[in-house]
Formats: C-alpha cells, sequence, structure tokens
C-alpha cells in the first residue's frame, strides 16, 4: 500500500499535464471532469494510507518513499522522497478533502467563466504543488511545494489578469512570499552545515546532538525559518498580501488563502518542532508574533465592508492562533486548529461565494442584507460555519481554539497575557463575524431591483459542497474533545510520535487544577456570547446605532478601516527608496558614471590620434622641415653637451 | 577515432561556413537551411562525446595531441573534461536553436549571417576543447571578428558603436591576457628550459607569489570583461540591445561564459596562491552585481536591456559560486551556466518573437498580451520561472546549490546574494505584469499572431531542458564532479603558501610596529 504515496500528488499533477498541454483540443467537460476526479481519487488514495497507516504500532508509522536522487553534489544528497507520518496523513486528507469539495464547488462558481479550462489548470497545479509540500521528507522537497503553491497563488490571484488591482495583488502576493523565502533558504543553510542534512528524520535523530538547547545556531536556523513561515502564513510583518489576495476568484480564496497554502507555515513549524524547541527564544518570538497578528488582524477585521476582506482578516488572525499554539509548544493544537478552521474557513469563504455569486459580484455588506430567505441552504451551512469559527461549544473551532487558550496559558512557554489576548481575539472573532452574519443575512435588503430580482439559491454543484463542509464543521472537532471534557483527545495522541518532548527547563510542567481549566473556558465562552450580543445590538436590532457607534470611535475606527496605513508605511520606506535608488544606479552610476569613464577614455585616445594624424600631411616639405629640425636639434645636444 | 570526434565537432562549423559561401546568394531557403543542417549535425556529433565520455575518469578525454609549431612549442592540442564537455554540448544546442529561431529576422546578407553564425560556433568551441594557450588564444579572438559583423551588420540603430565598444572592451583585456601568455611562457622555459603553450604541462608549474598576483590579473581582467562583472558590464546592455536575436542567444548564452570558464580553466588552476589573495575582490565583485545588476534591470524601459542586466546579476551568482571553492558552489556555478544559457538564451527568443512581429521592444508598447497571445505569453512565463529560480526549474537548482556553498564560505555574500533573488522577482514579474497584463492599450497589438510551428520548435526543447534539470539534475553533476573535484585539488595545493604567506607578512608587520615601538622607548 505504502508504496503508492508518489501517486497522491501525482494525480493532480497528470491532471494538470494533460490538461495544460491539450486544453485546446479537449472539451470544457472532460477538462472539469479530470481536474476534479484527480483531487478526488487523491483523497480516496488518502483515506486508504490514513487507515494503514492506523495499522501499524503508534511508534512505527513513518514510512518514507524515495523516488530518485535529485541534488546529488559532494555531502549533500538530496532525494526527492516522501514521508508519510500522522502529521502528513492529516495534511492530505485535509488538502485532498477540502480541495476536491472546493473543486466541485467551482464547477458550478466558474461555471460562466471564458477563462474556466485555464482556472482549472491552475489548480490542479495548485494541489500537486500543495500535496508535494506536506509530503516532502526534507526541507528542499517541501520548498519545492512551498514555491509551488505560491506560484500557483500568483497565477490564481491574478486569474482575472485585466483588472488591473488583480495583477497587482498577485504581482504583491508572490515578492512578499519570495521576501519570506528568503529566510527560509537561509535557515535550510544554517540547518544543513550544522547537521549535515536536511531530511527530516534524519534531522530529528542529530538534531539533539548536533545543536545546542538555545544556542546561537539553531537560534537563528529558526528564526530564519519562521520568517519564511510569516510569509506564507501571513504573519507580521508581511501578512499584507493576503487581504489584497482576495481579488482571486473565491473558490480561489477559498482554497489557497484560507484553507491550505496559508497554513503551509504552520505546517513547517509543526514539521520542525524537535528544531523549534531546542531554541526558545524562537518560541518566545513565534508566540509574540501569532499573539500579535491575531489581536491585530481581528481589529482589522471589525472595521471591513467586504465580505471577503472580514474573512481575509479573520483568516490572518486565525494562523495568528495556530502559530501562537507552536510557539507555546502545543504543535498538536497548532495542526488541530489547522483543521477545523480548514473545514469552517472554507466553508466561510464559499459561503460568502455563493452570495456574492447571487448578488451578481456585489461584495460590499452595506449593500446586501436579508438574503436568509433568497439562500436558505448557504444561511444555514454559512450559520454552521459561523458558530464553528465563534467557538460556540460542541461545534470544531470551540474544541481547538479551547485548546490553544488553555496551552497559551498552561504550557511551561505559555504566559497569562497570550491567553488574555487570545481571549480577547475570541471576542472580536465572534463580533465580526456576527456583525458579517447580520449585515448579510439579517435585516431589510438594501439592493437595487436588477439585484433583487436575480437572486437565486446557487446550483447545486455549490450547495453539496457547503453542506459536506458544514457537517465537518460541526463534527469535526469530536476527535479531539480533552480529557476534562470526557474525550479522549484521540487527536493529539495520534500525533503524539511526531512531536519532541520539551527539553526540560526549571522543573516539572506545573500541574494545573480541572477546575481552573473549567474555569477559564466558561469565562471564554460568556465573553463569547457577550460579544455575539453587542453585535446582534447594533447590526440587527439597530443598525443607525452602529453609525453612532462609529462615529464616538472615530479616530480608532479610521486606524483599523486604513488597515493602520502599513501598507502607505512599506511603500514609503522601502519599495520607493529602491525604485528609486535603482534609477540612480542607472542613470548615474551605470551612464554617466562607468559609461563616462569608458567613452572618455576611448575619446582621449581617439583626440590623441586624431593629433597625430595631423602629422602625417602627406607633404613632403613638411617632413623635410621636421627631419631638419630633429638633425639641428640631435647635433645641437651632441655639441652642447 | 574517439581523438578525431572532438575536432570533427569543433570544425564541422567552419566546413558549414566555407558551404555556405559557395552557396549562391540570393539562395536563401538553402543557405538557411543548411546553416540549419550543419548546426544540428554538430549538435548530434557532440551528442557521440557525451555517450563516449567516461564519468569516473578524472583527466581529459578524447585527446589529440599533434605539434604544429614545434619550434615554438605550439601544438594541435584538444580534449576535454566534464565541464568542457558540458560547455561544448550547450554551444552546439544553443547554435542550432539560435539558427532555428533566426529564420525570419535577417532581412539581407543571409550569406554572410549564418556564416558568421557558424564560424563563431567553431571559434566557440575552439576555446572550450583547446589545452594550447596559444591556440585558446587564437580562438579567443577568432571569436571576436563574427560577433563584430552581427552586431555591426544586422543590428539595431546603434549597432556601430555598440559593435566597437564590444570589441574595444574585449581587446582591452585580451592584450593583457597576451602578455601574461608570452610571460608564462618564458617563465616555463626558464624553469623547465623547454618552450611550450601545452596547457597541461604549464598547469601547476612552480610560480612566485608575485608573479602569480600580476599574471592572475592580466588574465583576470580579459575574463572578466567577459563575464562580463561589475564595473566592466557596460558593454553588454549596448550589445545585447543591438544585436540580432541570434546573436544575443549566442553573446548571452555562450560567450559570456567563456569568461567563467577562463576563469576555471586557466586562472584557478594555473595561479593557486592568486586565486587565494583574488577571492574577497572577486567575491565582493560578484556580489555587487548580482544586486546592481537586478536593481538596474528592474527600472530598464527596453526588455532586451532588462535581460542583459538580469544576466549581469546571473553572472555574478556564477562568479560567486566559483569563488567558495566547494563542491556545491562550484557545481552549482557549473550548473548555473548551463541554466543561464538555457534560460536567458530563451528569454532573448521570445523577445526577438515581438519584436519580429512589433518592431519594438519598449515594455510601455505593450500590456494585455496575456489575452491575446496565450501560448506565447505561457512560453514566457516557463522561462521567467526558470530565470527567477523557482524550484522545480533549472534556474532553482543552481541558485540553491551556489548560495549553499556560498554560506559556508562566507555568510555575509551569501545573504546578500539570497536578496538577489528577491529582486529578480520583482524584476521580472513587474516586467511580465507590463507586458502580458491588463487590457490591450495599444491598438497595434490587436492584431498580434500567436507563435508558429517553427517558433513552437525552437523554445520545445529549451523547456524541456529547463524541466529536466529542475527535476532530474543527477547526470549533470555525475559528469562535471571529477573534474570539479580535479580544480579544487589544484587550488588548494596553492593554500599552504598563501597561508604561510599571510602569516609572515603578520609576523612581519608586527615586527616592524614593535620596532616602531622600540625606537620610540629609545628616544
Amino acid at each position: 500500500m505504502f508504496e503508492y504515496i508518489f501517486i497522491v500528488p501525482l494525480l493532480p499533477l497528470l491532471a494538470f499535464i494533460i490538461n495544460g498541454l491539450f486544453h485546446n483540443r479537449l472539451s470544457k467537460g472532460f477538462v472539469q471532469t479530470l481536474a476534479v476526479g484527480a483531487p478526488g481519487l487523491s483523497f480516496i488514495l488518502s483515506i486508504a494510507l490514513f487507515f494503514k497507516l492506523l495499522t501499524l504500532e503508534p511508534s512505527q508509522r513513518v514510512v518514507e518513499q524515495v523516488l530518485f536522487s535529485w541534488i546529488p553534489v559532494g555531502s549533500l544528497q538530496l532525494d526527492f522522497a516522501f514521508l508519510l507520518d500522522p502529521l502528513s496523513a492529516v495534511m492530505i486528507l485535509v488538502v485532498s478533502g477540502v480541495g476536491f469539495l472546493i473543486h466541485v464547488y467551482s464547477i458550478g462558481y466558474m461555471a460562466h467563466d471564458p477563462g474556466v479550462k485555464r482556472f482549472f489548470i491552475y489548480m490542479n497545479l495548485f494541489m500537486f504543488s500543495m500535496l508535494t509540500l506536506v509530503l516532502g521528507n526534507n526541507l528542499i522537497v517541501l520548498f519545492i511545494g512551498w514555491e509551488g503553491v505560491g506560484l500557483c497563488s500568483y497565477l490564481l490571484i491574478g486569474f482575472w489578469f485585466t483588472k488591473k488591482s488583480a495583477a497587482d495583488a498577485g504581482k504583491k502576493a508572490f515578492i512578499v512570499n519570495r521576501i519570506g523565502d528568503f529566510g527560509f533558504l537561509l535557515g535550510s543553510f544554517i540547518i544543513f552545515w550544522a547537521a549535515g542534512t536536511l531530511q527530516f528524520t534524519e534531522l530529528a535523530q542529530k538534531a539533539p546532538d548536533a545543536f545546542i538547547v538555545g544556542g546561537g545556531v539553531v537560534t537563528w536556523a529558526t528564526l530564519l525559518l519562521f520568517f519564511g513561515a510569516t510569509g506564507k502564513s501571513a504573519q507580521i510583518p508581511l501578512y499584507i498580501w493576503l487581504p489584497d489576495a482576495m481579488e482571486g476568484p473565491t473558490p480561489v480564496s477559498a482554497l489557497i488563502h484560507a484553507a491550505t497554502m496559508v497554513t503551509a507555515g504552520v505546517y513547517m513549524l509543526v514539521r520542525l518542532n524537535f528544531l523549534f524547541v531546542l531554541a526558545p527564544t524562537t518560541m518566545l518570538v513565534v508566540a509574540i508574533v501569532g499573539c500579535a497578528t491575531a489581536f491585530i488582524a481581528a481589529t482589522i477585521g471589525l472595521a471591513q465592508n467586504d465580505i471577503k476582506r472580514v474573512l481575509a482578516y479573520s483568516t490572518v488572525s486565525q494562523l495568528g492562533y495556530m502559530m501562537m499554539a507552536c510557539g507555546v509548544a502545543a504543535f498538536t493544537a497548532g495542526i488541530f486548529h489547522l483543521m477545523t478552521h480548514a473545514f469552517f474557513k472554507a466553508l466561510l469563504f464559499l459561503g460568502s461565494g455563493s452570495v456574492i455569486h447571487a448578488m451578481s459580484d456585489e461584495q460590499d455588506m452595506r449593500k446586501m442584507g436579508g438574503l436568509r430567505k433568497h439562500l436558505p441552504i448557504t444561511y444555514k451551512t454559512f450559520l454552521m460555519g459561523t458558530l464553528a469559527i465563534a467557538g460556540i461549544p460542541l461545534f470544531s473551532g470551540f474544541f481547538s481554539k479551547d485548546e490553544i487558550l488553555w496551552k497559551s496559558f498552561s504550557s511551561s512557554n505559555g504566559h497569562i497575557v497570550f491567553w488574555i489576548i487570545g481571549v480577547v481575539t475570541a471576542a472580536l472573532t465572534a463580533f465580526y463575524m456576527f456583525r458579517l452574519l447580520y449585515l448579510t443575512f439579517f435585516g431589510e435588503g438594501r439592493y437595487d431591483k436588477h439585484t433583487a430580482d436575480h437572486l437565486h439559491e446557487s446550483p447545486r454543484f455549490m450547495t453539496m459542497p457547503l453542506v459536506a463542509l458544514a457537517v465537518l464543521s460541526v463534527v469535526g472537532g469530536w476527535i479531539g474533545i480533552p480529557y476534562v471534557l470526557g474525550g479522549g483527545a484521540w487527536f493529539a495522541k495520534f500525533l503524539e510520535p511526531v512531536m519532541a518532548q520539551m527539553p526540560a527547563h526549571g522543573g516539572a510542567e506545573a500541574h494545573h487544577d480541572a477546575t481552573l481549566e473549567y474555569g477559564l473556558m466558561a469565562f471564554t465562552i460568556i465573553l463569547v456570547l457577550v460579544s455575539i450580543y453587542l453585535a446582534y445590538y447594533f447590526y440587527r436590532k439597530n443598525l443607525a446605532k452602529a453609525d453612532s457607534l462609529r462615529q464616538s470611535l472615530s479616530v480608532f475606527h479610521k486606524a483599523v478601516y486604513n488597515k493602520y496605513w502599513v501598507d502607505e508605511f512599506y511603500g514609503a520606506t522601502i519599495v520607493r527608496p529602491i525604485v528609486n535608488g535603482s534609477i540612480f544606479l542607472w542613470k548615474i552610476v551605470d551612464v554617466l558614471l562607468i559609461d563616462g569613464i569608458a567613452n572618455g577614455l576611448a575619446r582621449i585616445v581617439g583626440d590623441m590620434s586624431e593629433t597625430f594624424r595631423r602629422m602625417q600631411t602627406g607633404y613632403l616639405r613638411g617632413y623635410l622641415t621636421a627631419f631638419l629640425i630633429g638633425v639641428v636639434l640631435v647635433i645641437g645636444f651632441l655639441v652642447v653637451r | 577515432m574517439d581523438s578525431w570526434i572532438l575536432s570533427i565537432v569543433a570544425f564541422l562549423p567552419l566546413l558549414g561556413a566555407f558551404f555556405i559561401l559557395l552557396l549562391p546568394n540570393d539562395h536563401h531557403v538553402s543557405i538557411k537551411h543548411s546553416a540549419w543542417f550543419f548546426s544540428i549535425l554538430t549538435f548530434v556529433a557532440s551528442l557521440c562525446l557525451l555517450f563516449r565520455f567516461d564519468t569516473v575518469a578524472t583527466g581529459m578525454q578524447f585527446v589529440a595531441n599533434i605539434p604544429w609549431v614545434s619550434e615554438l612549442g605550439i601544438s594541435y592540442h584538444v580534449g576535454i573534461d566534464g565541464i568542457s564537455l558540458l560547455l561544448v554540448l550547450l554551444t552546439t544546442f544553443l547554435t542550432s536553436i539560435a539558427i532555428l529561431s533566426t529564420f525570419s529576422a535577417v532581412e539581407h546578407s543571409h550569406k554572410g549571417f549564418y556564416a558568421s553564425l557558424l564560424l563563431l560556433e567553431t571559434g566557440m568551441l575552439g576555446v572550450f576543447v583547446t589545452l594550447d594557450l596559444f591556440m585558446f588564444y587564437v580562438f579567443w579572438e577568432v571569436m571576436l571578428i563574427p560577433m563584430y559583423f552581427l552586431i555591426g551588420v544586422w543590428g539595431g540603430q546603434r549597432r556601430v558603436y555598440a559593435a566597437i565598444k564590444f570589441v574595444l572592451f574585449t581587446m582591452v583585456g585580451s592584450l593583457l591576457m597576451l602578455v601574461a601568455l608570452l610571460v608564462l611562457y618564458f617563465e616555463y622555459h626558464t624553469i623547465f628550459g623547454e618552450y611550450t603553450f601545452d596547457l597541461l604541462k604549464i598547469t601547476g608549474m612552480p610560480l612566485t607569489r608575485e608573479m602569480q598576483m600580476w599574471l592572475f590579473a592580466a588574465f583576470g581582467l580579459a575574463f572578466i570583461i567577459k563575464v562580463p562583472m561589475w564595473p566592466f558590464h557596460t558593454w553588454l546592455p549596448d550589445a545585447h540591445v543591438e544585436a540580432p536575436t541570434a546573436g544575443s542567444v549566442i553573446l548571452a548564452g555562450v560567450l559570456l561564459k567563456m569568461g567563467a570558464y577562463g576563469f576555471l580553466r586557466f586562472c584557478l588552476p594555473i595561479f593557486p596562491v592568486a586565486t587565494f589573495e583574488f577571492m574577497p575582490l572577486i567575491s565582493v565583485l560578484a556580489v555587487i552585481g548580482i544586486i546592481y545588476g537586478a536593481l538596474v534591470a528592474m527600472v530598464q524601459k527596453d526588455i532586451k536591456s532588462l535581460v542583459a542586466f538580469s544576466s549581469v546579476s546571473h553572472m555574478g551568482f556564477i562568479m560567486l559560486g566559483m569563488m567558495t571553492l566547494n563542491l556545491q558552489g562550484m557545481e552549482g556555478s557549473i550548473i548555473q551556466m548551463i541554466n543561464h544559457g538555457i534560460s536567458t538564451g530563451a528569454l532573448f527568443i521570445l523577445v526577438g518573437m515581438i519584436y519580429e512581429r512589433r518592431h519594438t521592444r519598449l515594455i510601455s508598447e505593450y500590456g494585455g498580451l496575456a489575452g491575446r497571445v496565450p501560448v506565447y505569453s505561457t512560453f514566457f512565463m516557463i522561462v521567467l520561472l526558470s530565470s527567477i529560480g523557482v524550484p522545480g526549474t533549472n534556474g532553482f537548482i543552481g541558485e540553491f546549490t551556489i548560495l549553499l556553498g556560498a554560506w559556508s564560505y562566507n555568510k555575509v555574500y551569501a545573504i546578500l546574494a539570497a536578496s538577489g533573488v528577491i529582486f529578480a522577482a520583482c524584476y521580472m514579474l513587474w516586467m511580465y505584469q507590463r507586458v502580458f497584463y491588463g487590457k490591450i492599450t495599444n491598438k497595434a497589438n490587436e492584431k498580434l499572431t500567436d507563435l508558429t510551428l517553427r517558433e513552437k520548435v525552437v523554445l520545445v526543447p529549451l523547456v524541456i531542458m529547463i524541466f529536466w534539470i529542475g527535476f532530474y539534475p543527477k547526470p549533470f553533476f555525475e559528469l562535471m564532479e571529477p573534474s570539479v573535484k580535479t580544480i579544487i585539488t589544484q587550488v588548494e595545493k596553492g593554500r599552504g603558501m598563501y597561508e604561510a604567506n599571510k602569516e609572515a607578512r603578520a609576523v612581519q608587520s608586527a615586527l616592524d610596529e614593535e620596532a616602531a615601538n622600540g625606537n620610540g622607548d629609545d628616544q
């Protein structure tokens, strides 16, 4: 069975190649079937592999498949190889499963787009890259997927390339990710020269000997890798590309910019958890950055009016939670939230896509309202997603988020500050999500007649995936119900073999009372319910109050509405100086200075020859005169001497 | 038999050039086709080299050594190792592609054009296969003539300026090289009592540190100009912008590699001590080139000069990799020579294709092409990705190994060089956006036609190479590894003398200081 691991990424790759080469000769139906079927089959195979993996002893659940030797240079012996263990098994299930559903949805969503074939070609390439990313058995195969998904993201954000904003957003995403990749590469260089390998299993064995706990080498390596992760997973300081990425078609936002690609940074950290635990400083940085990102993005999400932008900032914020989990060494909690988030955020994006579809491409929530009646399925599934992300008990998001919050408090790497900010962020999340829900689905319709006439529930291809994801958003968390709530924390136990133990520092982990855990949990739930009520009060009961609220908080509102002017700041401090500097280098240094010197030398030589050339007049009398003068001078010299 | 293949490969194009000159002037089609035929024949012959090449052996293979002017120690001495084999293959491959790509671009004097290209090919192959310094110099200079005509006769508006600039820059370097060459020649006679230009004999001859420094500098200047490294690069954008497509392809694809090859074959093995002395200087120039080239490329208005400046950046990577003197860096540097030939060659071909249709290369003249010419846009995107080193393409293999090697050599250089990867994405994607995305704003672009069959045939082999090296570079590394190890061993011989000298100088300066202090105390 395990010899078929490589088929998982191969299927979408084959679909990409066939459709890419022959799309002109293939019918739209065939292209779609192939493009949707490939991830579907990958999903089925992933399920089979997952269950096969379960039959092994927990300690034996590491399967590697070497395909061929990829970069063999001296001591660097990189194989093109895949690794299946509990972590990658979970990831391929999420990626191919959610990916398949989104592909199905896209059949409906992209039905009328003339570029639908191109769309599916890019999507398949993305699936291949993402599956390679999570299956790679070394950092550089992972990096193929890592930049591959970045490339697909670029192509798909700019899918409607005739729109300047879309092309701009795609380019921005690629370049910002490249900045992160710069860190990724340098980090892997440090690791290679320190440990002599880039392969995960080998590295996990060698790491404790190759690196000193808290030493400069491992700290720099992990910090640089984390910098790479901030690019891909949209964390401070590189999160700026993700909100703009909403220029892409909505299924893209769901697949790439919510469920899969943006979680790659979190995945990478968890994959290398054995390295990160060796670097406490890095862990602290990860936790702080994650926590700050979660909070700041949530505040920006409060004031956005574009339905997809709210969800985009929400994604940044939720990714911050996952990062914070990694930072406090709660890696399993991070992956748990990654999974549940993939379910409910994909659902929310697809739901918003259904809304946008029905609203004739309107994305401004101020022009929506009352859509509950017109889009019943979309509404019900969207509600499930909203409850899940808000962290209402029994929904999937509750369990994963609660585990992160608890660990941020109780872990030996945790701190009460992380917990407080985490809980406040949870409250903000509930607020902006219910604001979105009320503005979109409740109240009076604020759209024009033309739009009203076209309102319709989306076709079956779009609603079926919504229902499937809604089910997952509800039950998806049940595999990780903690002990205190009577569960078995099955998910954490499954991932246990992949996780390194924290090196002991300063005694055993503090033991906490279960009562405390209940208390904190209850506090969070109450706070969330209060903010849901506030959202209800302002955006359902009396919308007018929302305006006065906005006015009374005008300074704050202006700041968050303008996203704290971060883009403008980067533009003024980084982009513009570089462009101006480059123009200076070209016009002044290159053309004026270097070429000036070269041409100047040439001119001097030319002028000199011109001078000498004049002496060759061809007149005999001239030569004779010169000869005579010469003779006189020579004789004179001899005489005088 | 084996010893003749190499000469056949090297002189087949020359034969082709003579054959073309015998054809009637106005038979354009037969001129084109025979040029292409001869270039393909040469390529096939060079493939024979590949199949009969022993990948395990070190040393030179297919060696032929025939005394020519024995009184002066000049002989017809050819042979290749893994490195020169790869460059020979690159040359024959790119020349046949360049000739096919140019079928519809040449508008006058077909005969001279194709004969020049073939003559150029023989010159380039000669440089890569010769093991005699005198012959090397001859081939090195011979190349200039056809290239001068290619730019000066079939070039753009400022072609004469560009051609003369190209020749003058190169000549300045090669004159000093000639002097250095003769010094080596006489020095060898002084030591061993024999006059010879034989590279294999000269490599490893004992030379004092000072002598090595002077000679390295003289050879190095010629090579640095050819590479070109900052600040000797300004001939390159002019030459590229003015040269016809085929000229640009060969210029970027092969000619620039001669500078790098010169370092590998001559400077490093013959002057190992000086190599260590000059390493910091060359590395710094390489790093400056990487960043400078990328930044200046970003603000270019002409696509071709953008690609030219990107070459400066890429060649910086190649030189930096070479200076690391470790396997990763050096093998990366050589694979990057191949990569740059393929990717930049392909970029120039692509620019040439659009130029043939619109007769402009200004970015601002375009916009929205992706909707109008999708096949062309896709090819351009693939080549672009290879150029900026996206994993899965050849560019990544080269940049990754070079930077990995550079990290163990000098972290600061590695970090600065790695930032060049970011800028590469900036200038390429920005250009791509302005040319291909958006709406068509220029009426002239509405009538653009997509690629013809011939144009696709030109591009497909390049794209195959891009992915082949991207996913399975192993055969390439295997070919070059023994040769690279040999060079590293040769250079490492100089480390002892270099370090002893450094120490001696340190001790001397310490003594001087002490003496100065001592004097101070006396007074």
